[in-house]
């Protein structure tokens, strides 16, 4: 034996004669000897996941017209050979432990290695990274804290192209931007796929927000199209683009201004693998946004978040004022009657950012800060109601004011982290509702201030 | 979506039917199904699910379909009316 064509991979392939010593690690389908490398080299040709395990490397899934023609020299050459890096003498005890591995040969100098690249691509216009589709734990620490708001604006990746899976020719080529967060929703929704993923600079915004601010927009996306010369990397002229970033990309302009036509995606990554398998076509649940219980949900921490700041004045504001009193100002008062007036805030930031948000479809009325009101009317009365022996008969209704205001307020902001309230509509609430906050805060300040003369 | 509804009659969007050509791109990239196609026209099928994105705006062919495009978001407005429009663009706000 010599070499074979082996079904789906390009070129010929060399096969020894015999069955080659030892077992293989993983049934991959161009190799016939294992070394039994460390599973991190593994990880080079087999993109990381375990899902390709069981494939090994198998040219692609035939694109749906039946086949994935590769014309690039090499799909496969992820990692060329690496050199024999001398390894230095085991036996040498000393100095510490151990050395690190040697470098990647895909390192240069200058550049980090990202840690979701699984190999390279070699295609007519220059190296492409392929990513891993299964994100690594230090990605799910980067979700965690984006979710709890720590760095929530500075996590953007280099535009560019990258690939997933084994990309050829004839690959889909997918659009998104290059906040780090969207990007890897997509790419652990690409896992089986061979595309590629054309990342814009939306300087580090998801896709609807930057659809918004035209950062998204088809003047970035012809840009980036010409820079990576992707061009001389597909064979078709198609892109598809996420439904979201319509508000920022005219198709005919993208046509226009670098020859690619724009296919509308659905609206979410879990939706592309369907949506590639019908031909492109979305049905009209992936053309329309939802805002599901869970999706309320996971807003909560990062508007909780915010709130730091503006609380330790609100705090200091209310310590102060619950001090004044009779004898000009009392220490112990602002301490007993201030701890008091805290509660009532933290019940209107739990009435305003928490159950508000959560319970969105159940609480009655359209306009938020209605609902926010309501929300903090409810909580705050079950504070007063704990409360009650200890407070002033005036102290309590202004309270509840207070909690009710706060909530309403808070539920206002909740607008912009929805995905249905028109900007007339959010200004419309706001024109009446905003006024009659500030009323309540001044009602309330003078009554909380008021009883302390009065008691 | 059916069971979260926003403000209703407020939203910017008009559809000057006899402009239309039909290409019904506004209809797919309408992210509420706000506007759908019927016998080969664009027909606005749920104006006040309208949330003025913009996106059929953008990709209308003839200028058909119009809307005043922007984000429905309260700490950007309440920025915008205290430190003007350019103010607002950038910054932390709990939206976009």
């Amino acid at each position: 034996m010599a070499f074979i064509k082996v079904s789906g991979l390009v070129g010929k392939l060399y096969v020894p004669d015999g069955r080659p010593p030892g077992s293989k690690k993983h049934p991959c389908r161009d190799c016939f000897g294992c070394q039994q490398c460390s599973d991190d080299r593994c990880s080079l040709c087999r993109n990381g996941t375990r899902a390709a395990a069981g494939r090994g490397y198998d040219g692609g899934k035939p694109m749906r017209d039946g086949k994935c023609n590769i014309d690039f020299a090499s799909t496969v050459t992820v990692s060329e050979i690496l050199p024999t890096v001398p390894q230095g003498n085991s036996s040498e005890t000393c100095c510490g432990p151990p050395p690190a591995p040697a470098s990647s040969p895909n390192e240069r100098p200058g550049y980090r290695l990202l840690p979701f690249v699984a190999g390279f691509i070699h295609t007519p216009a220059g190296p492409v990274p392929r990513v891993a589709t299964a994100l690594a734990p230090a990605d799910l620490i980067g979700v965690a804290a984006v979710r709890c708001g720590i760095g929530r604006n500075r996590r953007a990746i280099a535009p560019g192209l990258y690939a997933v899976g084994p990309a050829c020719a004839d690959s889909p080529v997918l659009v998104t931007a290059n906040y780090k967060l969207t990007f890897d929703t997509l790419r652990r929704e690409l896992s089986g796929v061979g595309a590629w993923v054309l990342v814009l600079d939306t300087r580090g915004v998801n896709v609807w927000c930057a659809a918004g601010k035209k950062l998204f927009s088809h003047d970035e996306l012809a840009l980036r199209v010409q820079r990576t010369g992707l061009e001389r990397v597909v064979r078709h002229r198609r892109l598809i683009l996420p439904q979201l970033a319509a508000s920022g990309v005219s198709a005919r302009q993208v046509k226009k201004k670098c020859g690619f036509e724009v296919v509308w995606g659905p609206v979410r990554a879990s939706d592309i693998q369907t949506f590639l398998r019908n031909g492109m076509k979305a049905e009209a649940a992936m053309r329309r946004v939802t805002f599901t219980f869970g999706e309320r949900l996971v807003l909560v921490p990062v508007e909780l978040s915010f709130l730091p700041k503006p609380t330790a004045v609100i705090l200091a504001a209310l310590f102060l004022m619950s001090g004044i009193g009779g004898g000009i100002f009392s220490f112990d008062a602002a301490w007993a009657r201030g701890l008091a007036a805290a509660a009532a805030y933290a019940a209107g930031v739990l009435a305003g950012a928490v159950a508000t948000p959560v319970l969105l479809p159940w609480i009655p009325g359209r306009a938020f800060a209605v609902k926010g009101a309501l929300t903090g009317t409810a909580v705050g009365g079950l504070l007063i109601l704990l409360l009650r022996t200890g407070l002033h008969a005036a102290e309590l209704p202004a309270l509840l004011v207070l909690t009710a205001a706060v909530s309403s307020y808070l539920a206002m902001n909740f607008t912009g982290s929805t995905p249905f309230t028109s900007p007339s509509g959010v200004e419309k609430e706001m024109r009446r509702a905003i006024p009659l906050q500030a009323a309540a805060f001044l009602a309330f300040a003078l009554a909380w201030v008021g009883s302390a003369f009065v008691g | 979506m059916e069971k979260l509804r926003y403000l209703p009659g407020v939203t910017t969007l008009a559809l000057d039917a006899d402009a239309c050509v039909g290409c019904g791109t506004c209809a797919v990239v309408c992210p509420h199904g706000a506007v759908r196609m019927q016998n080969g026209k664009a027909r606005i099928a749920d104006r006040d699910g309208c949330m003025e994105c913009g996106a059929c705006v953008q990709n209308c062919p003839t200028g058909a379909i119009r809307v005043t495009p922007g984000v429905g978001c309260a700490a950007y407005i309440l920025k915008k009316w205290i430190k003007g429009k350019n103010a607002a663009a950038g910054g932390e706000v709990n939206c976009c």
